[in-house]
């Protein structure tokens, strides 16, 4: 009994200090993020939101989104997979570097993709020759998004499978089953949580690219901006409130994704 | 069964199947989307004499912007590291209103433009905004200084630790806990010996991203850093400083720097976390 | 020796194991022209005489809202005047990352950027014909700006000239010149004033930048971070600006702050070129020529004049001597500092100037 006092004293310290933290260091810049957006008044929101322009930047970060998300998690499940489940020789360093977009300053980031496919780039030449555009438009922003964003699922599942070793695969293997019924049985249910976050950060992630999509952009209004950048473009205008307005619009987006996630949440906890 | 396992193991470990089709798509992404593109800082970097790069990458404001992000980076990562295993612990083991909520702001951060995030923390701590006026009654500024760098690494690292160690926690057997507390062992001694080492792992694991991305990070960082020389300009600073006089070279040097400097603290961390996961699985 | 043949052999390699990305890039890339042609139909039907040309304008900030409305009356222009249709597409950011983004592919048929020296990057780069500058009127700057102060309303530190501001106590707000282009007019107008106050004396004059420099509290990467630094944040005592863009602030925030303006300022020149590797592809030099060349009309003139810009038109200057302060001494780049190439290695290449005054 004493013990479980004890207990339930750590317990609302612990949510004390826990939502405190997640109040002071994330909750309040947002407020702030939309109290801004909304110091002018309405009008000026909405027609900072419903500017062409910027429907036109929604609709590239949505594109650059998904394509980012499927081609991350493609890697994600396979590089987890073969990086946990066999023991052989540069095992660590292939993990490591695919940490290695994470500490990337974004500004480079961007400038290795110029550095490449750039007129500057050692693959202009052969692009030009056959008339390709791969940085200053749509591909290039994609290639971007993916590159610091590539990590994020797969980053997730490694230590997750790490301490869940290997038995019950090995098992399964041993019955003779095959790969795709061994993850689907027997990985899949273990790792499913991971799996989400791990999907989940990459899209925030990737809608909320900034540095490295500014350097490949162009910022040409209506073709290569995306809503981060038309963000940076409001900003440098003057439009401070519109600025904000705008970001705004990503935050709805990341509110968006966290309910889908709680009702997927929800719904798998209660078929268990 | 187990002795079965045990015997073919030590034969052969490759029963799973996979490893030729995962590490072929696993290998060749990597190289496509990563490696080639990295290798061009090389390639830039070419005309460069080992002398001239040696110089480039240790001058003085360089090596203070060294300091600077690097100590930044590594509080905000502790500053991380214990909030993380806090949130992630009350987000999976106790009930309470607001519970989702909370949950739901952790990947905010990832949403929010960089840029953005770094304005509204700018005005949020200068000694005229909400929070910060209350730290400049008692003389202390945080705004454009290295408190205020720190705060912005902590915003933008913070999802890592919590989303590293949320999905072991969910998953971590209580039996284990359950049994212990039977035995009549006290909490902390419980979450010491029993918890802390299932998911040390992953929390350093996400210690160790929330520092690599807080290193690398500008959009955030440069708004609320006064970027005076010597004093509070972090790394990226100085090579934007470098490209906007057009010269790739130097950029780069610095640039790869920082790459590698970041590959051994991340090759580092991951030695050690499948160290600890071999020992726990015996 | 060695080194430039691993790096040309890592090359062979990369252009080699290249190949698959570019798959998929071709794939993407004909994804994105099909909706460029896509695009383009609805307008087309109109015009029977010359088909509709599309032209890119990259720019600075804060150009936005001024070509915005310049597009506008221009299209006009040019559909009056050669019965063709012309859309222009915008690109905005800091001059410096705008030029570099022209040179490394983003296909600009015209530039309107900041600085000559940004232009004459594009140059060595080998994207425009040398003598460019002598391509338009007056240095092939259509409109021209300065660097003023911006301080608190009713100046409680008694701002009045340049030596108010070294003064201890006065805090300053300025960019940084290694990474902001736009603020090296702030620091060679300062200096372009020391020079004078010590008569030539150039010890002297850096001593004094080291003391300006020794009051800035915040030193932001761009001009606008130092804007919203000292507007909305509440930073300092004055702000170094463009007149242009302490005007918007003035705009925004008419009860705060006030515009003062020092003995000595600089001729601050944005530059305007075609960019004829680009254009000559795409066969719009006429009407990239055309674009730039009705930035001196007087309709566009009293549009900058509007935008805060000052005409270069000196009868549509004098027009808005209610706004500008028109007996500001100025001292410009090529006279006073013997071009730009010339003050860049002066004041801020590594190591220079700007890098020694903050040296400890």
């Amino acid at each position: 009994m004493v013990q479980d006092k004890g207990n339930k004293i750590a317990k609302y310290i612990l949510i004390g200090l826990g939502a405190l933290f997640i109040i002071v260091m994330l909750v309040i810049p947002l407020v702030t993020v939309l109290s801004y957006s909304l110091r002018e008044g309405w009008k000026v929101f909405y027609d900072a939101i419903s500017d062409p322009y910027a429907i036109d930047a929604l609709k590239l970060t949505l594109l650059a989104t998904v394509v980012t998300l499927i081609v991350n998690t493609f890697f994600g499940i396979f590089a987890s997979w073969g990086l946990t489940k066999f023991k052989f020789k540069g095992k660590q360093i292939i993990t490591t570097l695919i940490d290695i977009p994470f500490s990337i300053s974004p500004v480079i980031a961007g400038l290795v993709f110029i550095l490449v496919f750039g007129r500057i780039g050692w693959a202009s030449p052969f692009l030009s020759a056959h008339h390709l555009k791969i940085v200053f438009a749509v591909p290039g922003i994609i290639l971007a998004t993916i590159f610091v964003t590539f990590p994020f699922v797969s980053r997730e599942l490694i230590p997750l499978m790490q301490s869940q070793g290997n038995e019950e695969e090995e098992a399964a293997a041993l019955m003779g089953a095959s790969w795709l019924r061994i993850y689907r049985k027997i990985t899949l249910p273990h790792i499913k949580w991971g799996l989400l976050y791990g999907v989940i950060l990459c899209t925030a992630r990737a809608m909320g690219e900034f540095g490295a999509v500014s350097v490949v952009s162009g910022h040409l209004r209506g073709k290569t901006n995306t809503l981060p950048l038309h963000v940076e473009i409001l900003f440098n205008e003057f439009h401070l409130t519109a600025a904000f307005a705008v970001s705004s619009i990503l935050v709805v987006m990341a509110i968006i994704i966290l309910v889908l996630r709680n009702i997927v949440e929800v719904r798998v906890k209660k078929e268990e | 069964m187990a002795s079965l396992i045990n015997r073919v193991k030590s034969k052969n470990n490759n029963i799973i199947p996979g490893f030729g089709l995962s590490m072929g798509i696993t290998i060749s992404m990597l190289s496509l989307i990563v490696l080639i593109p990295l290798a061009s800082v090389l390639i830039t970097m070419g005309g460069m004499t080992f002398h001239e790069f040696w110089a480039n990458v240790t001058d003085k404001m360089l090596v203070s912007a060294y300091k600077v992000s690097l100590t930044c980076a590594f509080t905000a990562a502790v500053i991380n590291g214990v909030f993380g295993v806090i949130l992630a612990w009350i987000l999976t083991r106790y009930d309470f209103p607001g519970r989702r909520v909370l949950d739901g702001f952790i990947e905010l951060p990832f949403a929010l433009p960089t840029a953005v995030a770094g304005i509204a923390l700018t005005t949020l701590y200068s000694d005229t905004g909400w929070i910060g006026s209350i730290f400049a009654k008692v003389g202390l500024q945080i705004s454009y200084t290295t408190i205020g760098i720190t705060i912005a690494m902590v915003f933008i690292g913070i999802p890592f630790v919590v989303r590293s160690i949320q999905p072991v926690l969910e998953k971590l057997d209580r039996q284990c806990e359950d049994a212990a507390m039977i035995l009549g062992a006290s909490r902390t001694r419980i979450f010491f010996k029993v918890i802390f080492p299932e998911i040390f792992p992953a929390a350093l694991s996400g210690f160790g991203l929330a520092f690599a991305r807080s290193i690398g990070e500008y959009g955030s960082v440069v708004f609320i850093a006064g970027n005076i020389p010597y004093k509070t300009q972090i790394v990226p600073l100085l090579i934007m400083g470098k490209l906007e006089q057009f010269n790739y070279a130097a950029a780069t040097s610095i640039a790869l720097v920082m790459i590698v400097f970041a590959f051994v603290v991340l090759f580092a961390i991951n030695i050690i976390q499948s160290q600890i996961s071999k020992r726990a699985q015996g | 020796m060695k080194k430039v043949s691993i790096s040309a052999k890592l090359k062979k390699v990369l252009i080699v194991g290249l190949s698959a990305v570019l798959m998929v890039g071709a794939f993407a890339g004909c994804g994105s022209n099909d909706k460029k042609t896509a695009d383009k139909e609805p307008s087309e039907t109109k015009n029977k005489v010359l088909e509709p040309v599309e032209i890119t304008n990259v720019s600075y900030d804060p150009t936005r809202e001024l070509y915005e409305n310049y597009n506008k009356i221009f299209t006009e222009y040019w559909k009056n005047e050669t019965g063709q249709d012309v859309t222009i597409t915008q690109s905005h950011g800091g001059s410096g990352k705008q030029a570099r983004s022209v040179l490394e592919g983003n296909e600009a048929d015209v530039v309107t950027l900041a600085l000559e020296q940004d232009v004459n990057e594009l140059v060595t780069g080998g994207l425009i014909k040398d003598g460019w500058i002598k391509e338009f009127p007056k240095d092939s700057a259509p409109y021209t700006s300065t660097i003023v102060f911006l301080v608190r309303k009713d100046n409680p530190k008694g701002i009045k000239d340049w030596d108010d501001i070294v003064k201890d106590g006065v805090e300053i707000i300025t960019p940084d010149p290694k990474t902001s282009g736009g603020a090296r007019w702030n620091f060679l107008a300062a200096w372009g004033f020391a020079l004078d106050k010590f008569s030539g004396d150039e010890a002297k004059a850096q001593d004094f930048l080291k003391s300006l420099y020794g009051n800035v509290t915040v030193l932001d990467s761009g001009a606008r971070g130092s804007t919203t630094t000292f507007v909305e944040n509440g930073q300092g005592d004055v702000l170094l600006a463009w007149e242009n863009e302490a005007f918007l602030s003035i705009k925004e925030h008419p009860e705060d702050f006030e515009i003062v303006t020092p003995s000595i300022s600089i001729l601050a020149q944005p530059s305007v070129a075609i960019v004829d590797e680009v254009a000559d592809e795409r066969g719009t030099q006429e009407v990239a020529k055309g674009y730039l060349d009705y930035l001196y009309s007087d309709d566009a003139q009293r549009l900058e004049a509007d935008n805060y810009y000052r005409p270069s038109n000196e009868d549509i200057l004098k027009e808005y001597g209610d706004t500008f302060d028109l007996d500001l001494r100025l001292v410009n780049i090529e006279d006073d500092f013997g071009g730009w190439a010339k003050a860049t290695d002066k004041f801020f290449a590594d190591g220079a100037i700007f890098d020694q005054i903050y040296k400890q």
